[in-house]
C-alpha cells in the first residue's frame, strides 16, 4: 500500500484535527485546522484512503514540516 | 426659537429613506455578514445619523449662513464635518492609517521572493485601464484618477487621492474602495477563473519559503523609503508614513510604538474615518447619477486590476522555469489578506496540495506600495 505523508505548509497552531485514526477520507477533506496569520486554515487531504497516523493534537504549536498525518491508499 | 421643537419626520425626503435602507444594509453586511465589519458598522452607522434630517452632524457656515449639507468651500461647524475637515481634507488620517499598516505588515514573503513585486506593480494596470475609461466617458482627468485608484481596493490611499483631486466625489469613491474590500471574495473568483485553466490553477507551489534574516527586514523599510520616494516623489505621505510603521516594528528597540500604531492608534483613527466617510453619504451627495456612475466603474477598476495580476503572472510563467501559480497574481490588488485568502482558498479548490497563502501574501504587499504608488504618480502628474 501506498502512503502519503502530511505535512504542515506553514506555521501556526493547530484548533483542531478533524480525523482519528483508521478513518476513511476523501481527496479533499479537511484534516485539520490550523490558525495562522489570524485566519483559520484547514489542511486538506491530498489523497482518498485511510488514516493510519496522526501526528499532531488540538492546541499545539506547529512548524513548517511538521507530519499531519499519514494516509494510505 | 419654533426650529428646536421640529420634528425630524417632517423633513424626510425619498433619498433620504433611501439612504437610512443603505445604511440598514450595510450595517447588515457588517454585523451579520462580517463583512469588513470595522469599516461596514461605522460607515454604515454614519450613513444612517447623516440622513436623518436636522441633525446637524455635517453642518457648515457658508457666508454666514448654516447649511447642513458638507461644504467644501465653508467651515465646518457639526461634530463630524470638523473631524472631516481637520481629519480627511487636511489628509491626516488616510496618511496615518499608513502608519498602523506598516506596523502590522510582515515584508517576509515579499523579501523571500521578490520576484512577486513585479506582481504588485502589474495589477496597477488596472488602476491605469479604469482610468482612460473613465476619460472616455467624460469626467475630467483629476475625477479619472480619483475612479481608477479605486481599483487598487485601498481605502486610505482612495480618500487621499480623491481628496487632493476630486473631493466632491470622496463619499462614493471611499465607499466604492471598501465596499470592493469587503467584496473581494465575491469579485475576484469569476475573474480569475475566466482566465485560468483548471490546470493552471492547480500548479502546485512549494510551501517553504526562504528563511528571511532580521537584518533583511530592518533594512527593506529604510531603502524602500528612500527609493520609492525619489522615484515618485508624491507618493512620500503614505509610503513615508507606511514605512516609518514598519520600521517601529521591525528596528526591535520601538516595540511599544509599534504596538500603539498597529493597535490603538489606528483604532481610533479606523472610528473617525468610518463615521466620516459614513457622514459623508448624504442623500444630496450621493444619489446622483455620477456618484453612482463612480461606484460602478470601480468595480471595473477592481476586476481589471484582478485581471492584469493574474495575465502577468502567466506572462512570467512563459519566461521562468519554476512555474508560479497564475492566480497569485489576482492577489496584487492591495485588499491584505482578503486577495491572498481568495487564493488561497482557490488553491486548495483546485488541488488540495496546494498552499498558496504565504505565496500570494507577496504580490498582495506589493500591491499596496503599488497603489500608494500609483496614487503617487497621479498626483504628480496632475496634482
Amino acid at each position: 500500500m501506498a502512503q502519503e505523508k502530511v505535512e504542515f505548509p506553514i506555521t501556526g497552531k493547530v484548533i483542531s484535527v478533524n480525523v482519528k485514526q483508521g478513518d476513511t477520507v476523501s481527496e479533499g477533506d479537511i484534516l485539520c485546522l490550523l490558525e495562522s496569520m489570524k485566519m483559520e486554515n484547514p489542511i486538506l487531504a491530498p489523497v482518498g484512503g485511510t488514516v493510519s497516523e496522526i501526528g499532531t493534537s488540538a492546541g499545539q504549536v506547529v512548524e513548517v514540516g511538521e507530519v499531519v498525518a499519514v494516509i494510505e491508499y | 426659537m419654533l426650529e428646536l421643537f421640529e420634528l425630524g419626520f417632517l423633513h424626510l425626503t425619498w433619498g433620504s429613506v433611501l439612504m437610512l435602507l443603505i445604511g440598514v444594509v450595510l450595517l447588515y453586511l457588517g454585523i451579520a455578514k462580517k463583512m469588513e465589519p470595522l469599516l461596514l458598522v461605522p460607515i454604515g452607522f454614519g450613513v444612517i445619523l447623516v440622513n436623518l434630517p436636522l441633525g446637524g452632524l455635517m453642518e457648515c457656515i457658508v457666508n454666514g449662513n448654516v447649511v447642513e449639507a458638507y461644504a467644501l468651500g465653508g467651515e465646518p461647524a457639526g461634530l463630524i464635518s470638523r473631524v472631516f475637515r481637520y481629519g480627511l481634507a487636511w489628509e491626516i488620517i488616510p496618511c496615518f492609517i499608513f502608519l498602523g499598516l506598516g506596523a502590522m505588515t510582515d515584508f517576509g514573503p515579499l523579501l523571500a521572493n521578490p520576484k512577486t513585486l513585479i506582481l504588485g506593480a502589474g495589477a496597477q494596470f488596472g488602476v491605469y485601464f479604469a482610468f482612460f475609461v473613465a476619460l472616455l466617458l467624460g469626467f475630467s482627468i483629476n475625477e479619472a484618477c480619483s475612479i481608477g485608484i479605486i481599483g487598487g481596493a485601498d481605502g486610505p490611499t482612495t480618500i487621499y487621492l480623491t481628496n487632493r483631486l476630486a473631493p466632491h466625489f470622496i463619499g462614493s469613491t471611499a465607499v466604492a474602495a471598501y465596499t470592493y474590500m469587503a467584496l473581494v471574495p465575491i469579485i475576484q473568483p469569476p475573474v480569475i477563473k475566466l482566465l485560468t485553466t483548471k490546470a493552471e490553477r492547480a500548479i502546485y507551489m512549494k510551501p517553504q519559503l526562504r528563511a528571511v534574516s532580521k537584518r533583511e527586514k530592518l533594512i527593506f523599510p529604510i531603502m524602500a523609503a528612500i527609493i520609492i520616494i525619489l522615484l515618485v516623489p508624491k507618493s512620500a505621505p503614505l509610503i513615508g508614513m507606511f514605512m516609518f510603521g514598519n520600521l517601529l516594528k521591525e528596528s526591535g528597540v520601538t516595540d511599544r510604538l509599534a504596538d500603539t500604531a498597529a493597535n490603538a492608534f489606528m483604532n481610533i483613527l479606523t472610528i473617525l474615518l468610518g463615521i466620516s466617510v459614513g457622514c459623508f453619504m448624504s442623500a444630496e451627495a450621493f444619489l446622483k447619477v455620477e456618484s453612482l456612475l463612480v461606484f460602478a466603474l470601480g468595480c471595473v477598476a477592481f476586476a481589471s486590476s484582478t485581471a492584469f495580476g493574474v495575465c502577468l503572472a502567466k506572462l512570467m510563467n512563459v519566461f521562468s522555469k519554476e512555474k508560479i501559480n497564475p492566480m497569485i497574481g489576482a492577489a496584487g490588488v492591495s485588499a491584505v489578506p482578503m486577495a491572498s485568502r481568495v487564493v488561497q482558498k482557490m488553491g486548495q479548490e483546485a488541488n488540495p496540495r496546494n498552499f498558496l497563502l504565504m505565496h500570494a501574501m507577496g504580490p498582495n504587499i506589493a500591491g499596496v506600495i503599488g497603489t500608494a504608488t500609483a496614487a503617487g504618480i497621479f498626483l504628480g502628474m496632475v496634482g
